[in-house]
Parts: C-alpha cells; structure tokens; sequence
C-alpha cells in the first residue's frame, strides 16, 4: 500500500521542501523568525489545514478525472512528480498544482475517456485568477497598513517585535492555506481508491480521506524539515527582497488567496449570503506570492518589477500541463504493458 | 514572543537615554562655554567632568545598543541604519567633549568685542543638535516627520556657519590683536564651535536617506 502511496508521499515532501518556503521564507531568510519555530508552526498548521479543509479541491480534481485504481493513481501522481522533476532540472516554472491536472488529463487521454471542459476551463481560470487576486489584495493590505502606519506611532524597535509576530501568525495562517489548498495535489488522486477505512475514536469519527490527507501532510511536513531551509534561505534573501512589513502583507495575501480555493465552509457562506463563490481548486502558491510581490511593486510605483516573471508564469501555465499530460501518457503506457498493472 | 516586547521596550529606553545624554551634554557645553566667556573659569571647569561621565555612559550605551541589536538578531532590515545613526551621533557629543577640553587646555582669549559673538556661535551650534534630536525621534516613531524636523537642522547650522563667518572676518580685520598666531587661535576655535553644528548636519543628512528607507 504504502510503496503505492509513494509517489503521492514523494509529491507531498517535494511540496513541502519547496512550497513552505514560500509561506516562511522571508521571515526565516531575514532571521525575524528561527528556522526550528517556521518548521514546527509549518508542520503543525500544514497537517491541520490538510486534515480540516483539504477535501474541496481533492472533490474538483476529481470532476477532472476520477481514477478508480490505485496503480494508476500511483502512476497519475508519479507522472506529476517526474515532471516536476523534469522541468525543474530544465529550470522552468513549474507548479505541482498544474503538474498534477496535467498528469490527471494524461490519464483521460490514456483512458479514453472525455475531458470535461467546464471543470478544466474553471480549474485553470482559477491559475490565471489566483495570482491577479493576490495582486490586488497585496496592493489594498499595502494601502491599508500604510494607512495604520502614518498615524499610529509606533516604535521602529517595537515594530520589529509587532512584525515578528505577525509573520508567524500570517506563515501559521499561509501554511494551513497550503495544507488545505495542495493537499489534494499530493493525495488527491488516491481518493476514489478508499485506501483507509474511517476510524471511530467515540467521540469523534476521522473519515478514511481525513487519514490519507494526514499522511500526506506528514509527507508535507517531513519535506518541511529536512529540505526547506535552504529554499527558505534562498527565498528570503534572494529571490525577491522585502522588508518584513511588506513581506507580511505579501504572505498574508497569498495566504487569504489559497484559503479562499480551499475554504468549503466559505464557500457555503458565501453561497448562502447569494454572493459569488470561488471555485475550490489548487493553486500554485508560487504563483501566488509573485502576484503578491508584483502587487507591492505596483503599489510602490511600478519601478524595479521584473515582468519577465509574468511571462514565465504565463509559459507555466501552459507548458506544465502539457509536459505533464505527455509524461503521464507514457508512464501509465509503460505501467500497463510492461508491468501489466492495471491503470484504468 | 513576550521575551522579544521586553527586549524591545529595553532597547528604546536606552535609544532614548542615549538621546537625552546628548542634549544634556550639549546643554552643558554650551553653559560651560558662555561660563569661559565671561571668566567664571572654576565653574567651566566643573562642567568639563560632567560632559565627560556623559560621552562615557553614551560609550556604554551606544554599546549596549549594538551588542542587544546584534546578538537578538533585532530590526535585520534597519539593524546597519540604526547603528549608523548611533554611530555618527555619538560623534556629536565626542566632538562637543574634544572642543570643551581644546577650550580647557589651550585657553584663548576672547576680547569683550568677541564674547557676544562667540555666544551666538555657541547658541546656535547647540540649538542645531537641539533640532537634530526630535529628527532622530521621528525617525524612530514617525518617518514621515523626518523631512520637516531635518530642514530646522539645516537651517541652524546655516546659522552657525554665519556666525562663525562673522567671528572670522572681526578677528581678521581687527587692529586690537596684532599678533597673527592669536588671529589663527581664535579662528580655529570658532570652527572649532562651529564643528558641533556640522556633525549635526552630517547626521540629519545621513537620517533623511534612512528615513526615506524605512517608509513602506
């Protein structure tokens, strides 16, 4: 089962490794926050948001293609995991989240089966929707807390101390978001496979989905501390240079960004208040935190942005799916007729 | 996180004491001054031990300062301004002590003609860190204030230059003193004066550029 799980669990300790960095890595690059601190509040909110809120966007990836086995399950996941490999060694923008509807798009092709156009087109809508949000939500948090700042007088000294802990209390909120968010990247596939049973604890009943979407975010969680603090360092330091008041404003909207695709209580509120709702969908949070960066950057007056990055970001968009699609079209070939493993 | 406030609230106390360290040594210098002026020598020097316990507790809290900025990893993006900042202004109350012990030491003599206008130069070269100081406060709690304050600096030590300029052209076109030594006595110490003024600039100068930083 678990040599099954392993592709998955090797997504969700890729995720962790690189996308935790996003969340933490200007507080831990700056030093405003321990690595041991950021690890630990990662792992735990990361295993939360996954167990608590992970469902909605596992549920749309399974409108895509719902895979009833889990060799092919394992083969979808593993496809993804390569070209994330793949791409990243070839150093273009890759997303788990658009690698994944890739590989799941590979397999209704392998499986002859029809694509479902309405919930690919809102799927990747949400891609080009989700970084533009943070964008905007960056811009209107900058305003805001500029604002706040010109009249209430506080301290440099004091600021520092009153930042530190809103970093952590964004990065806590930013890494349930993605545990809630991306889990259904890691382990969504494995759904339809019912791999646990629900377990009934007397008081409360952990549903077999609930236990799979907790190994996954262990796998996230191990990925967190044994690989990411490199990826922080290089996020905070290099990658893009805020200060950590900004860097705040950049996480939190990341953070409200992913909930929002995560949120299935949200979504009932909004539903039941008759607003529009968001679509429940993984986002790429890279994605996500450049919108973010992009929005400061605008509203500091648009100098010094690299639109390079909105091109590269775009290529993603497109190039992720197809690479993935291709590869998990050859994977579960290969799956099929040399390992005789049954994939549909 | 409660350990971070309190580190935070020690290290503004001592910003702030560093602060009033300076305005009270200033404030002596320029009593002690218009003391030498008017020939009451034994209370100028009195306040010559003042300023120096003075600029030895700024050393120690300049120290402190760095030392808990440094090992707490506090203000990463602000930490090399800050310290700057420190730095320099400590450099304030370094020169006004040097120019009080030059005055102790070498003891030139100001004519009666001279005494009004060696007390304007000192009052608006102190006046100058005077108006430095609630810069240096705004730049902690108030950037955006920063620019107003740091024009009243600028203002001053124009002022200062002016008067040092006046002493300057009296001494050199006066009859009264006929040795040349003497003429280039008085003109080193009112530059000398003149110097605790330009320091003060220097550090305002230095605050708007660190100021212009630390808006968002």
């Amino acid at each position: 089962m678990l040599l099954f799980l392993s592709s998955g669990l090797f997504l969700g300790w890729s995720l962790g490794a690189n996308d935790a960095a996003n969340v933490w890595g200007t507080a831990v690059g700056t030093r405003m926050v321990r690595f041991r601190t950021a690890a630990f509040i990662c792992a735990l909110f990361v295993i939360a948001g996954a167990v608590a809120g992970g469902s909605g966007g596992a549920e749309t990836l399974g409108k895509l293609a719902a895979i009833p086995t889990i060799a092919g399950a394992f083969t979808v996941a593993l496809a993804a995991a390569l070209s994330v490999f793949l791409m990243t060694k070839a150093a273009l923008p890759v997303s788990t989240s658009q690698a994944i509807v890739g590989a799941l798009l590979g397999w209704t092709f392998f499986a002859r089966k029809p694509v479902d156009f309405a919930v690919l087109g809102r799927i990747m809508g949400t891609w080009v929707f989700s970084p533009i949000l943070t964008a905007l939500l960056s811009i209107l948090l900058y305003f805001g807390v500029r604002f706040v700042l010109a009249r209430v007088r506080v301290h440099l000294i004091r600021m520092d101390a009153l930042t530190r802990f809103l970093l952590i209390g964004a990065g806590a909120f930013g890494s349930y978001s993605l545990g809630a968010n991306n889990i259904a990247n890691v382990m969504g596939v494995f759904v339809p496979s019912q791999i646990f049973p629900n377990v009934n604890l007397g008081v409360v009943e952990i549903t077999g989905v609930q236990l799979l979407f907790g190994l996954g975010g262990l796998s996230i969680a191990l990925g967190v501390f044994t690989y990411s603090k490199q990826v922080m360092t290089t996020v905070g330091s290099e990658i893009y240079r805020l200060n950590p008041v900004t860097a705040f404003i950049v996480v939190l909207s990341s953070a409200i960004v992913l909930f929002l695709f995560a949120s299935e209580g949200l979504q009932e509120a909004m539903r039941s208040v008759g607003l529009p709702t968001f679509p429940l969908v993984p986002v790429s949070s890279s994605q996500s935190i450049v919108g973010g960066v992009i929005g400061i950057g605008v509203a500091q007056g648009g100098h010094n942005i690299r639109y390079g990055v909105l091109g590269r970001i775009a290529l993603g968009w497109l190039a992720t799916p197809v690479i993935a699609a291709l590869v998990a079209f050859v994977v579960l070939y290969v799956m099929q007729n040399v390992f005789a493993l049954s994939v549909l | 996180m409660y350990s971070i406030f309190r580190k935070a609230r020690g290290i503004e106390a001592n910003i702030e004491k560093f602060l009033k360290n300076i305005e009270t040594a200033v404030d002596l210098f320029e009593l002690g001054l218009k003391e030498y002026f008017s020939g009451k020598m034994d209370r100028f020097e009195e306040r010559c031990s003042a300023i120096r316990e003075l600029e030895s507790d700024s050393d120690s809290l300049r120290f402190d300062i760095k030392f808990t900025l440094y090992s707490d990893l506090l203000i990463p993006d602000s930490r090399g301004d800050v310290l700057g900042l420190i730095e320099t202004l400590d450099n304030v109350i370094d020169i006004a002590e040097k120019v009080y012990l030059q005055f102790s030491i070498e003891q030139p003599i100001i004519y009666d003609w001279l005494v009004e206008d060696f007390r304007a130069l000192t009052e608006v070269s102190v006046k100058t860190v005077h108006m430095l100081i609630p810069s240096i406060r705004a730049f902690f709690n108030e950037p955006r204030a920063v620019a107003d304050r740091v024009g009243q600096v600028h203002f001053w030590e124009h002022e200062a230059d002016d008067a040092e300029l006046r002493i300057k052209r009296k001494v050199f076109a006066s009859e009264e003193i006929e040795q040349f030594s003497r003429k280039m006595h008085l003109r080193y110490f009112a530059e000398k004066i003149s110097s605790v003024a330009d320091m003060a600039e220097a550090v305002a100068e230095r605050l708007e550029v660190y100021a212009i930083k630390r808006e968002l």
